[in-house]
Formats: structure tokens, C-alpha cells, sequence
């Protein structure tokens, strides 16, 4: 101890304390703050690039599930739409075919109207034309008959026997 | 799990402590030895037990020169002095430390404007006015001169100058670097992941993550010129800086500040009327807390100094051994020996030079982290 005590130089220690005080000085001056500051900005930046990196990340996958989604949707829409297509076109078919069958109804009723009293004129023509006929018929048997007397009474006999009494 | 990570770091970081404390108390055992078994051999070349711990001891202290080599033969020196700066009786004296060429227990004077001094064991002294001889006592102490207050540029402060020197030139330049880019090139890429351990591994998990960025400045600097200073010193350069007790001292103080002015209510409040004890037992925790904030900067202290000066000291003895051991073991052996040694502590003292630098910065920065604490309601 006695050794260290008269080993130690005190005009050494004002020394040392100087320069090392400049020394301090000096560094943190124009090293270590210049250093530290480009660590600093340096670590920040990276740190920001990563982040960075993440976040874009996060944001393809957002993206990707935005289209995901799209899609989904796109194809539901289509879906939608051709099933609605489809039931329009069953309604569009049953109401064609309903309107068909009222008109076909119409028509036949129409048909058969027409029919009826087309069939009503024809009889009635029919029957007048019968009737003329056998006036005309009567009227020359009559004519005939009545020149002849015999024949007369042969007709009268004929006609009877026509009519059976029953 | 935060908890037991700290606990787990902080019994690391005290076994590592006791650890080093052993092996400096062991060493001086070795010491105690060395000096006991002495040699009367004397010859050129620094070979006698004796000699090797004179000159071991004389390389863990400051010096007023820089020799990297000394031409035993001849008495050579090869190397450069440095000034001397001091504040004598009549003031500021400089000059350089050629004029005590060398000599090292004060039988060279020098007058400088009638201010006599002389070096003795790397200390500068100033004789008394009537003096013209320092005359020791039986301790050798200086009897009629006096120790003066010592600014010289020594070999100590050129280390810390040359480390200042290549920290600002590292690191401004990676500074600058990034001007260019945000990703550094060249030996900056080196330089940045330490900068980021300190920062993410040292400062932010004790301090906490909103308080630290005000301490980077201090703890950076710390650890770096730390760090740098102890591989300095494995260097053949010889420097011993981190291994000197007034620049431990000097960084220990720095931290005890910083604490001291960070530290807020609730550290002084667990000081001086600890919260949720009865009061006598405040009373009587008083002086432990107080004893506690100045034990935390001097164990930083002694446990630099302590391992750095440890490490070197092993080296040297490791080195001495190749010729200590060169009877018993031939001129190769020895030197064989000797080489394998030193280069394993070499590589452990590699590892301690940054194991102090983080032990040093991270306690630095444990204890500003509890000044600074916000404590929850107990």
C-alpha cells in the first residue's frame, strides 16, 4: 500500500484527467455522436423497411381477400341472375302456354259456333229446297194424275199402302 | 429473467475480480522469493534474479524517457527523452529529461534557475535551497529534498496521447464514413460492432434504454482507450498505462462523478434514510451505503491497475527466465521455455486487455445505471 501511495504521481493524475476530459470532449464531438446518430437512423430505417414490408404484406393479403370476396360475390350475382333468368323464362313458357290454350279455347269455340249456324242455314236451306221440291213434285204428279183416272185412284191405293197405320 | 441475467453477469464479473486479486497476490509471493534467493553473480547483461526484479519493477513505473533498448555493455541508451515539466518552489521549470542522462537515483542535479532537481526511482526531486548532494536515510528515503509536482510529458502520457491519438483517428474516420453511406467499409467495419456491443451489450441493459445515450460519450471513450492502452501495453513499446495506479485512479473518479451527479432522488434516498427499514437501522445503514459509494470506484481502480500490472509483470518474469533458467536448462531450453510461457499469458493477457476494458465499463455502467434507477414503490 505504502508502494501504491508513493507510486501515485499526482501531477500524472492532473495529466491523465486532462486528457482524458479532452478526449471525452472531443470523441463524443466528432465521433461518437456522428456514429451513434448514423447507428440510429440507420436502425430506424431498417426497422421502417420492415415494417414496411409487413404492413405491404398485410395489405396483398387484405387485397387478395377483397378479391376473394369479389369473386365469391361475382359468382353468387351470376348464380342469382341465371336462376332468375331460368324462372323468368318457366313463367314466360306458362304464360305462352296459357295464352295458347285460351286462344286455341276461343278459336274452338268460335269454330263450333260458326259450325252450328252454318249447319242451322244449311238446314234451313235444305228444307226449303226440299219443301220446293215436293210442291213442285206434288204439283206434277197432281198435273199427271189428274188426266188420268185410273192412275188416279192406282196412287191413291199406292199411298195408302205406304202409310201403315200403326 | 432479466434479473438472472444481471445476477449471472454480476457473479462473472466478481469471480473474474477475486480471480485477479489472486493471481496479483501470488505473484507477490514470487516476488518475496525472488528477492530472498538472490544471486552475488555480477555481470553486463541484466541475468541476476535481483537485476531482473530491478528491472521489472522499473518498467511497471512511469518514466521520464523512452528507451526501447539499453546497450548493457557500453551503458548505451537507444530511445529519446521527453520533457519535463514541473512546478517548483520558483515556479514552472521545463526541460529536457537528457539532462539527467539517464541516471535514476539522484546523483545527477540539475540547475535550473537555481531550482536543484534530481530523479530518483522516476520521481522528480527538488533539493532543498542549501542542498548540493541528496543524502538518503537508511530506507532510502531522501533526506534534505522534496518530491515536486510532475506535469512532464512522460512515457505514460505519450501512451495515453498516442492512444487519444489513434481513437480519434479511428473513429472519426468512421464517423466521417458514414457521410458516405450507411454501411461502413474498410476498418470501419471493424470499429462499428464494437461501438454497437458497448452500446447494446454494455450501456443499454444496465442504464436503461431511455437514460443511456447521455453516458455513450463517457463509456465509449472509456472502454476504448482502455482497451487500446492495455494492448499498447503488450506491445514492445513498453508503455504501462493502465497498469499505473493514478491513471486508474483518474478513471475510477470519472465514474465516481458521473454516478454521483446522475444519481437521483431515489439513490440518495437509498443512501441516507433507506426506504422500508426501521429507522435505527436507517441510521446504522448510513455510513455502509456511504462506505458502499466509495468502495464501487476504488475496486474499479485496483482492479485495473492490479491485473494490468500483474499481467506485466508475469511477462517480464516469464521473459527473465530464459536467463535465469540457462544453467539449469541450457541456452535453448531456457529460451524455449521462456518463449512457450510468455506466448500463452501473452495470449491470456490479450484476452485481459479487453476483459478489463468491459469489466471496467460495464460495472462504470452498472452503478450509473443504479444512480439513475427509477425504483418502484417498495
Amino acid at each position: 500500500m505504502e508502494m501504491l501511495l508513493n507510486d501515485f504521481s499526482l501531477g500524472l493524475f492532473i495529466m491523465q484527467s486532462i486528457i482524458l476530459l479532452v478526449l471525452i470532449l472531443l470523441m463524443r464531438k466528432f465521433a461518437w455522436k456522428p456514429i451513434l446518430d448514423a447507428l440510429q437512423s440507420r436502425e430506424e430505417g431498417i426497422q421502417d423497411a420492415l415494417d414496411a414490408a409487413e404492413n405491404a404484406k398485410l395489405e396483398m393479403q387484405n387485397l387478395n381477400a377483397d378479391n376473394e370476396k369479389l369473386l365469391k360475390e361475382a359468382r353468387a350475382e351470376r348464380e342469382a341472375m341465371l336462376k332468375e333468368a331460368r324462372e323468368m323464362k318457366d313463367q314466360i313458357v306458362a304464360t305462352a302456354k296459357e295464352e295458347a290454350q285460351e286462344q286455341a279455347n276461343k278459336m274452338v269455340a268460335q269454330a263450333k259456333e260458326t259450325i252450328t249456324s252454318e249447319k242451322n242455314a244449311a238446314m234451313a236451306e235444305l228444307k226449303s229446297t226440299v219443301s220446293g221440291l215436293a210442291i213442285e213434285i206434288a204439283e206434277k204428279v197432281v198435273k199427271q194424275e189428274l188426266s188420268d183416272k185410273s192412275k188416279q185412284l192406282e196412287l191413291v191405293e199406292k199411298s195408302l199402302a205406304e202409310v201403315t197405320l200403326n | 429473467m432479466m434479473i438472472a441475467k444481471n445476477s449471472i453477469k454480476l457473479v462473472t464479473t466478481l469471480l473474474i475480480a477475486l480471480f485477479s486479486v489472486a493471481t496479483f497476490a501470488q505473484h507477490g509471493d514470487n516476488h518475496e522469493e525472488e528477492a530472498h534467493d538472490t544471486h552475488s553473480t555480477v555481470g553486463n547483461p541484466i541475468d541476476t534474479k535481483e537485476e531482473i526484479k530491478a528491472y521489472s519493477e522499473h518498467h511497471l513505473k512511469d518514466s521520464h524517457d523512452f528507451i526501447f533498448y539499453t546497450d548493457a555493455a557500453t551503458g548505451e541508451h537507444k530511445g529519446f527523452s521527453l520533457p519535463v515539466i514541473v512546478w517548483t518552489s520558483k515556479g514552472l521549470k521545463t526541460f529536457m529529461s537528457s539532462a539527467f542522462h539517464h541516471n535514476d537515483d539522484g546523483h545527477v542535479i540539475v540547475d535550473k534557475d537555481g531550482v536543484k532537481l534530481t530523479k530518483i526511482h522516476s520521481k522528480i526531486y527538488e533539493l532543498d535551497a542549501n542542498a548540493t548532494e541528496v543524502t538518503f536515510d537508511d530506507k532510502h528515503h531522501a533526506t534534505n529534498a522534496h518530491k515536486v509536482l510532475d506535469f512532464s510529458i512522460t512515457k505514460t502520457v505519450v501512451g495515453m496521447l498516442l492512444a487519444s491519438f489513434l481513437l480519434l483517428l479511428g473513429f472519426t474516420s468512421l464517423a466521417r464514413g458514414y457521410k458516405k453511406g450507411a454501411i461502413p467499409t474498410g476498418f470501419a467495419r471493424v470499429l462499428e460492432p464494437l461501438v454497437i456491443y458497448v452500446r447494446d451489450d454494455i450501456a443499454r441493459p444496465n442504464i436503461g434504454e431511455k437514460k443511456y445515450r447521455k453516458y455513450m460519450g463517457f463509456l465509449l471513450t472509456v472502454f476504448f482507450f482502455i482497451w487500446i492502452l492495455n494492448l499498447l501495453g503488450l506491445t514492445p513499446l513498453g508503455f504501462n498505462v493502465t497498469g499505473n495506479i493514478a491513471v486508474t485512479v483518474c478513471l475510477a473518479l470519472f465514474t465516481f462523478f458521473i454516478v454521483q451527479f446522475s444519481g437521483n432522488k431515489d439513490y440518495w434516498q437509498h443512501i441516507f434514510w433507506m426506504p422500508g427499514v426501521p429507522v435505527l437501522m436507517k441510521i446504522a445503514l448510513i455510513p455502509i451505503e456511504v462506505l458502499g459509494m466509495l468502495t464501487k470506484p476504488f475496486s474499479l481502480l485496483i482492479r485495473l491497475f492490479a491485473n494490468i500490472t500483474a499481467g506485466h509483470a508475469v511477462v517480464m518474469g516469464l521473459i527473465a527466465v530464459a536467463y535465469t533458467a540457462k544453467q539449469s536448462l541450457g541456452i535453448a531450453g531456457g529460451f524455449g521455455v521462456s518463449f512457450f510461457l510468455t506466448l500463452f499469458i501473452s495470449l491470456i493477457e490479450i484476452l485481459v486487455a479487453f476483459l478489463q476494458a468491459f469489466i471496467f465499463t460495464m460495472l462504470s455502467s452498472l452503478f450509473i445505471g443504479m444512480a439513475v434507477a427509477e425504483h418502484d414503490e417498495h
